[in-house]
């Protein structure tokens, strides 16, 4: 492990300062980050200790939302009462990813920076240009079984990795951040993660100096949540492809199909129009297939991963006809 | 602050790279958690901070000022071992041995979390009391691996105390 000059952050702009200075970077659980400081893929020459800052609380909204602390960590929001019965989505994806003892130290922010789990990206030995600008993907002619299908470039066909994410942005949740100068600023989850296009590096739209304080969720809405998570092994495996959806039914027609996709993207997948497709229709196996024709239109597979254009579309259809209980 | 470990406080290491299973390991001198992968891959480094199981490997040890850490010597001894200690040992819950600090710190947790009522990703439903079933048991034992393949028995080991218990 290189070398590292660590800082504790007594507020939230000295934290932002302090990162907005050399090649600084936030550290709270570290879950993810002291795992790349070893392999040496993450070299920053100082991390900026969070863990004293107030914003690990999970708290009700006057709007009826709720605010969830940068610091909170993944188990406190996944059995937090009120996200257990509003935004069950929410918990269930949580509890779908990693393991326990990795959800009790990961925190919400650091969730969603994450780094992808490309084996080229975590192999210093190999090239990547997310990692290495410049340097060449190996994934796109090599080993590509957790690849991406959508949104892919000929820098990079990495997928983002978390799950948490995906249910984010189904619910259409808000980042909170603030930067240097007590400025602040909010993104939406579908927002926040980018394409790869020719900068593979940047995974998301923080700029250096900028810290997440919070994540925001909209008010509870009614209809079936669920995430449907599919990986090689039953526990303790990243998605090869999820689906978080939140869907209404009024009078025999669907009334909201609010869905996002793990596994297929550099960024937790959101496609409006595929609920322009679903909303006020009846629900029926063609009108399935129709929305995974619109998810799926520009898909492409890199040899290893093409399976994951059929999973898609079968993972997407088994959970409207599980919302709708239409049986295929 | 300094960290306490097993109610005894100790100064913390002036790197800060040193990883909290490192420090515990190569500066206390308690060898009891074990080094597996380094990779937050095989739970065998798992300790309790504060109560709750973490992986020590994917945690730096400078960040733990004031944490109370508990560790497989902080469980039990081998004149008095804890409840599930003696399960393991009634059941066979190990091979070699190896893996075995992690397992037991990580279902010391696991108990008190199916106590408190937390749902995991094998639960029906995400509130009401958690039945310890072996489904569930397994779901929230699979940060910890076994190259034994010792599963089934510390399954049992974990089921008997929580009966035990109940």
């Amino acid at each position: 492990m290189k070398p590292f000059d660590l800082q504790r952050a007594d507020s939230l702009t000295h934290a932002s300062q302090l990162c907005s200075e050399r090649n600084a970077k936030p550290i709270g659980g570290g879950a993810n980050l002291v795992d790349l400081l070893k392999l040496e893929v993450e070299r920053p020459d100082r991390l900026v200790d969070i863990n004293r800052l107030p914003i690990a609380g999970i708290e009700r909204m006057d709007d009826g939302g709720l605010r969830i602390g940068a610091l909170a960590s993944n188990t406190a929001v996944a059995v937090d009462d009120d996200v257990r019965s509003q935004w069950p989505v929410l918990s269930r994806a949580i509890l779908a990813g990693a393991t326990q003892q990795l959800r009790n130290r990961a925190t919400t922010g650091g969730n969603l920076c994450q780094r992808t789990r490309c084996y080229y990206f975590t192999n210093i030995d190999q090239p990547c240009n997310k990692r290495a600008p410049g340097s060449g993907c190996g994934a796109i002619d090599g080993v590509a079984r957790l690849h991406a299908v959508l949104g892919t470039s000929d820098q990079c066909i990495a997928t983002y990795p978390g799950d948490m994410a995906v249910a984010l942005s189904a619910l259409d949740a808000q980042v909170e951040i603030a930067s240097a100068n007590d400025r602040h600023r909010t993104v939406p989850v579908r927002e926040f993660h980018r394409l790869p296009g020719d900068t593979p590096w940047k995974d998301n739209v923080l700029e250096q100096g900028e810290v997440i304080t919070a994540v925001t969720l909209p008010k509870p809405v009614s209809g079936r949540q669920i995430y449907r998570k599919v990986r090689e092994r039953s526990s303790y495996a990243f998605a090869l492809v999820s689906v978080a959806a939140i869907i209404d039914m009024a009078d025999g027609l669907i009334t909201r199909a609010d869905l996002a996709f793990g596994g297929l993207a550099h960024k937790p997948w959101h496609d409006p129009r595929i609920a322009e497709a679903l909303i006020g229709k009846s629900p029926h196996e063609a009108l399935f297939d129709k929305a995974a024709d619109i998810l799926l239109e520009d898909a492409q597979g890199y040899g290893e991963n093409d399976f994951k254009i059929p999973l898609a579309l079968r993972t997407l259809k088994a959970v409207l006809a599980e919302a709708t209980g239409v049986q295929l | 602050m300094p960290i306490t470990v097993n109610d005894r406080t100790h100064d913390l290491p002036d790197d800060p790279r040193v990883s909290l299973l490192d420090f515990l390991r190569g500066h206390l001198g308690l060898t009891g958690t074990k080094k597996g992968c380094d990779h937050g891959q095989c739970g065998a480094c798992t300790v309790l901070v504060n109560g709750m199981r973490i992986n020590s490997c994917l945690s730096l040890a400078a960040l733990h000022d004031g944490d109370a850490v508990t560790t497989i010597e902080g469980i039990g001894t081998p004149e008095d071992p804890s409840a599930l200690q003696q399960a393991f040992v009634e059941h066979d819950g190990f091979q070699c041995g190896y893996c075995t600090p992690g397992q037991i710190c990580s279902a010391t947790a696991m108990m008190d979390e199916i106590a408190n009522g937390w749902p995991s990703d094998a639960s029906a439903e995400l509130t009401g009391e958690i039945k310890p079933t072996p489904e569930e048991i397994r779901e929230r034992m699979s940060g910890n691996l076994c190259r034994c393949g010792a599963y089934s028995n510390i399954v049992q080991a974990i089921l008997a105390t929580q009966e035990a218990q109940s």
